[in-house]
């Protein structure tokens, strides 16, 4: 027989359906087993995920009255591969009100990678934004007919006020950064900014909901995915109370209208603070919706800088309202006594002038009411010569140069403020040991090299935030709490003890009294009401100096302290004690008695008094 | 009268079982492509699944039916089916409806009864071979011998697929080859067809990558290289003539050393060196073992020029003769093409689909890629890709391995087949199980290109269940005779 062999065959054609099948069960494992993608896509193949957004948290202020509430938009949503070939665009245009050529620009910039760092053909890509209701009305009744369209509805801000917008801070889209920091965020998402929204982002954004819906291939929604079981509801954000008063801001920010400053005011016993303006300033409704960017770059050119937070970002040199932590160091020391006298020669006072004319010599109280700057200088110099001659070699005075800087810094000066919910803010200077030695060499400084620090000039440096809590420090008699702006009572946990004994603040606050009636404040009163107060001037090599005051009131129990500093406005007596004494008595009062100061405050212009000038 | 029925008890019942098996695997899967998500009946006649049961109902009827009618009858009227299958086929295009259904012309329309005459070519185009092959006087001895079977696949094959525009069904008759290889047909044929599949690949795949010195292409070079290699290789065997073979390799370095260099001054189509080595090198084979009388080598030189005929009219082929859906299937299996929207989506779909099943699957009626209908043609040709998503990898390697014990059972029944008639006729059957599961699964997986042919046993249709029903009891029905007579 011819095919005796041929059975083999058999075989080689059995042995190809085992080598077909296995090699099928090989690519099937590696699909089905191996290979994770193939489950992601199938994911977003045909279970679309739409997020809810939460509503965020809302925003009072300290009297309950509502300052930031939710306002609903309207984003027009684009899938670019679900857009059938005969996309009416025409008709498409006419709902939306736009013309072709920007609808063509538009989606020029949704495909131009800079510009839209997300673009995908697969998702929905935002065509346009923030639309109100009656923009996407008529798109809204024929939506059917454009597949591919979504219309989805987003809340920005809204403001019942127009103050206080440095302390609100805005909402604004989220970019790469913020995305890379924390994948809770997706491109065209919305987070704080700046100020409280910033700082609470995590707590008022809320937590975004997950709705999971079947779509099938011609991209319908079919229906939720099992029903709903899978799907995560939107947690809205938690509202918040802001310790600011915000009449007061009101009152605070009308002040220094047409100036260049700030006014920080603090309740001393909480450490909230009840206004924090900086002038100039903006109306929070221009960073919220359409117009953000546009008025973003506006206030970003302006050249008086009305985007930097002066209150807490502006250093200046306290100037002479640093006499009352000065004495109350050398008290706490015993350098001084509140009956040590010093000589004062007026103008013809050698080291430093005297500013004021009084009589000589002087002691504690006088030296605090007159602003005497001899008195200080002297106290200074015996501070840090304490057990030391003041020869270059000695290094006590080193010793107690460091020991002077932590009392000082230890009312909360010179340095941020590190458990406290204020952004942003800049933390000053009180100069350190080092830096003297690198400047002078380390035996090359004595205590007349640095003696501008006793009368708060030179390089000290802090801002009106600090300032403001220096004097509720000075008001609390010797302890601080972090200035805040949250309203909730965990703050208030956050108290910073100075170490100095009450008996001489009790001093101090006495000297302060009598700045009011007898010194360089005593213009400026409210009835029935005894104010505590120091004025000050800040050296500026740039102009006119700086007009600075702190002060408190009532004297005896202090409901408020404040710092105020107007720019480039001169003596402290003429523009900041006005305005501090009408702020806090509108607070204690709750009206103002001095109309006309007020209205003459609030009108005057020191900026354009200082354009005439020069 | 009992002799006469004791046949029933020579049928090979394990055969039937893994059959009645994957027709209910099947069921359930053709289910669940057709489940829609909002459906409320969980069964209705009207469904998809509901007709298929109906058309299981008649194949199971259709087979009891086969395993009672006498054996003898299909030898008688084996060449009768095969003219009667040939004149139904022509007439179908004349039945078809107007345009064809998705562009084929091998449906005929009763209402919403359609049925496709293509899938029962197969079994009268078996039967006529295992008749013509099976004759007692017939032996597979030369070419000669294998002219009227190959007119037998090849008249049914060309009416498919030029007359009715059904490519897959048509190429299902290749798998005759199979069966001529079972009866002697050279196993060098079925080595050249790997080659001229190889020679196709490397040269559509690289045949517009250009080489780095000169000019052509990097596809037609590898392939002529290996052609070269080839006859070279050949010539290599011959222990006679040492000197020859040096002055060859020699001669062969000559040319391409003087293209490189002719290549500094005129660029040189490399195209053209290759090509004339192997066309050289073949003339020579034929021609000197002409004189020599070394009648294999005169078949490797006309191997070698055919192959450059072959070679280049691949590219034209590719380029001209093939329609343009067909060259994108092709360039997309080569990785040519990326085109996940167009021509590339239903095997991503049906990737997606499968991938998403992971190792257990989704459950029955639960696959949401299923379900929303994102695999085209999901209860036909692609219902391997239900099957991946609702049941996993367990699912699939189960039905793969069911698969394979099937055939190779298959394989084993025709083998025991003492009748020619009888053992190429198993032969056959068990030729297009094998191709139908290689081409449809390959196609599903995206390894080999769409050729819509379904998947026996699972794809939904009436037609191709009916035809795979006869083919495998008639088989059955031939077994158990043969086994009746042994004893």
């Amino acid at each position: 027989m011819i095919n005796d062999n041929l059975y083999r065959r058999q075989y080689v054609i059995s042995g190809m359906a085992v080598f077909v099948v296995i090699a099928y069960l090989a690519l099937l494992f590696n699909l089905q087993v191996i290979d994770q993608s193939t489950n992601d896509q199938a994911e977003g193949n045909a279970i679309i995920k739409q997020t809810i957004y939460p509503a965020r948290g809302l925003i009072y202020d300290r009297n309950d009255s509502l300052l930031v509430y939710n306002q609903p938009i309207y984003e027009v949503m684009m899938t670019m591969n679900e857009m059938p070939e005969d996309f009416d665009t025409l008709t498409f245009c006419r709902l939306l009100r736009i013309d072709k050529q920007m609808f063509d620009q538009r989606i020029l910039d949704l495909q131009d990678r800079r510009k839209n760092p997300g673009w995908s053909t697969y998702t929905q890509q935002v065509f346009m934004s923030q639309l109100k209701k009656e923009d996407i009305a008529l798109l809204q009744e024929e939506l059917y007919k454009f597949r591919g369209i979504e219309i989805r509805n987003r809340t920005i801000r809204n403001y019942n006020c127009h103050e206080a917008a440095h302390i609100l801070g805005s909402v604004g889209e989220v970019n790469w950064d913020d995305i890379n920091a924390d994948n809770y965020y997706k491109m065209g998402d919305y987070s704080g900014r700046d100020g409280i929204e910033r700082t609470y982002e995590t707590e008022l954004r809320g937590v975004k909901g997950v709705r999971k819906l079947l779509r099938d291939s011609k991209g319908r929604i079919k229906g939720r995915y099992k029903n709903g079981e899978d799907d995560e509801p939107a947690q809205a954000g938690k509202d918040m109370q802001l310790t600011i008063d915000i009449r007061l801001q009101q009152i605070a920010e009308k002040l220094l209208r047409g100036k260049i400053g700030s006014i920080v005011a603090i309740e001393p016993s909480t450490g909230e603070v009840l206004a924090l303006a900086s002038s100039p300033t903006w109306d929070p409704q221009l960073m919220a919706g359409k117009e953000r960017s546009k008025n973003y770059i506006k206030l970003l050119n302006d050249k008086n800088r009305p985007l930097f937070n002066r209150a807490t970002q502006a250093t200046y040199p306290p100037g002479s309202t640093f006499k009352t932590v000065q004495a109350l160091v050398c008290l706490d020391d015993h350098v001084i006594t509140p009956h040590t006298p010093y000589v004062c020669n007026g103008r013809n006072s050698t080291t430093i002038k005297c500013t004021h004319s009084h009589g000589s010599p002087v002691t504690l109280l006088s030296g605090i009411e007159q602003s005497c700057n001899p008195y200080f200088w002297n106290a200074f110099r015996d501070y840090l010569q304490k057990g030391n001659n003041g020869s270059k070699n000695s290094k006590k005075l080193h010793e107690r140069y460091i020991q002077w800087r932590e009392s000082v810094m230890r009312f909360g000066l010179g340095s941020r403020f590190e458990d406290t919910d204020i952004y942003p803010q800049k933390g000053g200077n009180i100069p350190s040991e080092e830096y003297y030695n690198r400047r002078y060499g380390e035996k090359g400084w004595i205590a007349l090299t640095i003696r501008s620090l006793s009368i708060g000039q030179g390089e000290i440096l802090v801002t009106p935030l600090q300032l403001a809590n220096q004097t509720a420090t000075i008001a609390n008699g010797g302890y601080y709490i972090t200035p805040h702006l949250n309203r909730n009572d965990s703050m208030k946990l956050h108290v910073h003890q100075t170490g100095i004994d009450r008996h001489y603040f009790d001093l101090v606050r006495e000297g302060m009294g009598r700045v009011m009636t007898a010194g360089t404040g005593r213009h400026y009163s409210i009835a029935d009401v005894a104010i505590c107060g120091k004025t000050g001037t800040a050296q500026n090599s740039h102009g006119k100096d700086h007009s600075i005051f702190i002060g408190f009131a009532p004297k005896d129990d202090p409901k408020i302290a404040i710092a105020v500093i107007v720019e480039n406005a001169g003596y402290g007596s003429t523009w900041a004690v006005p305005i501090a004494t009408l702020v806090m008595e509108y607070y204690l009062k709750g009206e103002i008695e001095h109309t006309d100061l007020f209205e003459r405050m609030s009108n005057s212009n020191t900026t354009q008094l200082n354009a005439k000038k020069e | 009268m009992q002799r006469r029925n004791s046949y029933i008890h020579n049928i090979d019942w394990w055969t039937i079982i893994l059959y009645l098996g994957l027709c209910a695997f099947g069921w359930m899967n053709i289910s669940g492509a057709s489940y829609s998500y909002d459906q409320t009946s969980f069964f209705d006649f009207g469904s998809v699944a509901g007709k298929q049961l109906i058309w299981l109902g008649g194949a199971f009827l259709l087979g009891g039916l086969i395993l009672l009618i006498d054996h003898k009858i299909y030898d008688t009227v084996a060449y009768f089916l095969f003219a009667a299958m040939i004149l139904v086929l022509v007439v179908t295009r004349f039945l078809s409806p107007p345009g064809g259904i998705k562009g084929s012309y091998s449906w005929i329309a009763f209402g919403t009864f359609r049925l496709q005459p293509a899938e029962f070519a197969k079994l009268t185009t078996a039967l006529a071979v295992a008749k013509f092959m099976g004759q007692y006087d017939y032996h597979l001895r030369s070419w000669r011998d294998l002219f009227v079977p190959f007119l037998l696949i090849g008249i049914p094959a060309l009416i498919i697929m030029i007359w009715e525009h059904e490519t897959g069904s048509a190429l299902v008759f290749a798998c005759f080859l199979l069966v001529f290889y079972r009866q002697g047909m050279s196993g060098y044929v079925l080595l050249c067809c790997i080659a001229a599949i190889a020679l196709f690949i490397i040269a559509i795949r690289f045949g517009t990558m250009p080489l780095p010195i000169g000019t052509g292409s990097v596809g037609m070079l590898v392939c002529m290289i290996l052609l070269t290699a080839t006859g070279v290789f050949f010539q290599l065997q011959e222990n006679k003539y040492r000197m020859e073979k040096w002055i060859l390799l020699g001669a062969i370095a000559l040319v391409y050393s003087v293209g490189l260099l002719v290549n500094i001054w005129i660029p040189i189509n490399f195209n053209w060196v290759s090509i004339a080595v192997v066309v050289l090198l073949g003339i020579y084979f034929v021609v000197a073992n002409l004189y020599k009388r070394n009648p294999a080598l005169i078949m490797v030189g006309i191997f070698m020029l055919l192959s450059v005929i072959y070679t280049n009219g691949c590219d034209y082929a590719f380029n001209h003769i093939l329609q343009p859906h067909q060259r994108s299937r092709i360039e997309l299996i080569l990785g040519m093409k990326e085109d996940p929207h167009g021509v590339g989506y239903n095997v991503n779909q049906a990737r997606i689909a499968i991938g998403s099943g992971r190792l257990f699957g989704k459950g029955f009626h639960q696959g949401t890629q299923t379900q929303m209908k994102f695999v085209p043609e999901q209860a036909t040709d692609f219902i391997f890709s239900t099957v991946g998503e609702e049941w996993g990898f367990i699912g699939t390697a189960g039905v793969l391995i069911v698969y394979l014990i099937f055939i190779l059972r298959l394989i084993h029944i025709a083998e025991r087949q003492k009748d020619n008639f009888s053992r190429i006729f198993s032969y056959s059957v068990a030729s297009i199980f094998l191709f139908h599961l290689t081409i449809n699964i390959g196609m599903v997986l995206g390894v080999l290109p769409v050729i819509g042919i379904p998947l026996p046993f699972f794809s939904y249709g009436g037609s191709s269940l009916w035809g795979f029903t006869m083919l495998l009891f008639i088989m059955l029905r031939l077994d158990a005779a043969g086994a009746e007579q042994m004893r």
